[in-house]
């Protein structure tokens, strides 16, 4: 692996039963990079996102996370990334600030840490009102905001984001890319599926999957002169079909 | 007209989920109801569906009045809730076969109108619900809502987290469903789906921006509109943040969309301004704007 890959992933491979989920699937993404990780529903996009961050063992294949092996070294991989979902993320019943308290101690960061990242983060998001107010009552973007912030407590240096921006409104879904451009410009890798193709383009390379495989990667730009289309969308739409 | 609403509103606690909404729905018409999580769309699908009452206004669907004719409203119209709505452990054909006794019917009896739709799930019809892949339970959700032959149909999120090729195909699915007479009322987060509807309603925070067609609604918009790249997209949205003569400025796509000001706004200005912030490959272009374009500005007019 050289020096700069975050995630390096060679022939990985999940099957169940005689299903193939993940078929034998490599790719690279460099430190600081905004990573696309796209695909229709059931392509296989949250099995392999699931063995990247450490929860799934291969069948076959190999990945590595942030140095770490995701098969033998998975402790180490969970400790050394972030991962949000547009389906968890915080706790609704607790507040602002009580959610923050909640997974610094997760990650292991020490009281006065958390003291310190928790204001940082409430002077940042502008959150000073609402920071003893339930998380359930948060609009889903500002909620997905600070998940994004949570996600961000222990340092890591790469960040899993799964569909983070699904049902947010459209400016603050602009907001939270401001966000992630932020991060991969102080050089936090970030690896991130969507499925509005407007963000496909936001990202500095993409993956598509189709049936458990990985049928294109490259920049937004390219695989747009490889498809000869103005548009990700029109790329998503032509692979997708042209394969089934 | 298929829906009317009267002054609409509904209140949490002191949440206001829908705020003194009116409109109508002809017969046979696709309208949209298209804004984000927390606008009210699923309130209103819930008044209009009979399943929850309002506090103030009046509604009536295929002409019943929502509240004293619930039962009649119950019977012709067709509801597709956006979690999914099917019994997990009944299969495919079994629980087609449940919503058609609930109403009365057979599949063979309206075979005609969900045949389209069904022959792609037809295959698995012996499989559990549970274990159909999403957008293959999005088609039977979508049968099981038209069974009865509704004379409206709601559906409240239909492809929220489905992919840009089974939305494309839930839409062409539609369009085919409106020739048969029926009127759709369906919400949606996304804002490139709008411009299938005949008419649409933006709404947020439980209040109408505009309602009107997608054409009527992008050209509603007040101002001129440029597309704006270069090489370093993170620099150039700092630097027209802080570029006197912005009004406003998001990303779109692999350009920004930039609003200006002053109507004495000439491209040459700004393409000069970003060349001294030392940008590559710079571009302005002056552009059309889109569904969400528009969105966008109403809601920060309205904040």
């Amino acid at each position: 692996m050289t020096k700069d890959n975050m995630i390096q992933v060679q022939n990985l491979t999940k099957m169940f039963g005689d299903f193939t989920a993940v078929n034998n699937i490599s790719f690279e993404v460099g430190k600081g990079e905004v990573f696309g990780f796209l695909g229709a529903n059931g392509a296989g996009k949250t099995t392999a996102m699931k063995m990247l961050i450490g929860i799934s063992k291969p069948t076959h294949g190999a990945a590595t996370v942030a140095g770490y092996n995701v098969l033998t070294e998975a402790e180490q991989v969970k400790r050394n990334i972030g991962y949000m979902s547009q389906r968890f993320s915080l706790y609704n019943d607790l507040t602002i600030k009580e959610n923050i308290v909640f997974f610094g101690g997760i990650y292991g960061l020490s009281s006065a840490d958390i003291k310190e990242k928790s204001q940082a983060m409430i002077n940042e998001l502008g959150l000073h009102d609402m920071a003893d107010s339930l998380v359930g009552s948060l609009p889903l973007g500002w909620k997905q905001k600070v998940a994004f912030s949570v996600a961000l407590l222990h340092n890591p240096k790469i960040v899993f984001l799964d569909e983070p921006t699904g049902g947010v409104d459209p400016i603050t879904r602009r907001q939270f890319w401001e966000m992630i451009y932020m991060e991969a410009n102080r050089g936090v890798t970030i690896f991130v599926t969507t499925h509005y193709m407007d963000e496909a383009e936001y990202c500095d390379r993409v993956s598509i999957m189709v049936a458990g495989k990985i049928e294109a990667l490259d920049t937004p730009k390219n695989l747009k002169g490889q498809f000869q289309v103005d548009s990700m969308n029109q790329v998503f739409l032509k692979l997708a079909r042209n394969i089934e | 007209m298929s829906i009317i609403l009267n002054n609409i509103s509904k209140s949490y606690n002191k949440v206001k989920a829908l705020d003194d909404i009116s409109f109508e729905v002809k017969p046979g018409e696709l309208f949209g109801l298209i804004g984000p999580d927390g606008a009210g769309k699923t309130t209103l699908f819930r008044i209009l569906t009979t399943l929850l009452i309002q506090d103030g206004g009046k509604a009536s669907v295929a002409g019943y009045d929502v509240q004293k004719q619930y039962k009649d409203i119950r019977n012709h119209v067709g509801y597709m809730p956006g979690r999914f709505s099917l019994y997990q452990d009944l299969t495919v054909e079994e629980n087609l076969n449940f919503f058609a006794t609930i109403f009365g019917t057979t599949i063979e009896e309206n075979y005609d109108l969900i045949k389209d739709i069904y022959i792609q799930i037809e295959p698995f019809k012996a499989r559990r619900a549970g274990k159909l892949s999403g957008g293959m339970k999005q088609k039977l959700a979508l049968c099981c809502a038209l069974i009865h032959k509704p004379k409206v149909l709601f559906l409240d999120e239909p492809t929220t987290g489905v992919d840009p090729v089974s939305r494309k195909e839930f839409w062409e699915m539609l369009k085919r469903l409106q020739q048969k007479d029926i009127t759709i009322l369906v919400s949606t987060p996304y804002m490139d789906e709008a411009e299938l509807c005949d008419r649409i309603a933006l709404i947020t925070n439980g209040k109408i921006l505009q309602i009107n067609t997608p054409e009527a609604i992008i050209a509603s918009f007040p101002k001129k509109i440029y597309k704006v790249r270069s090489s370093n997209t993170y620099q150039l949205i700092e630097d027209l943040r802080i570029y006197p003569d912005t009004h406003s400025a998001y990303p779109f796509g692999e350009y920004l969309h930039f609003t200006p000001k002053s109507e004495v706004f000439r491209s040459m200005d700004l393409t000069k301004y970003l060349e001294e912030r030392h940008h590559k490959e710079i571009e302005v272009k002056e552009t059309v704007a889109t569904i969400e374009d528009t969105f966008m500005d109403l809601s920060k007019a309205h904040e």
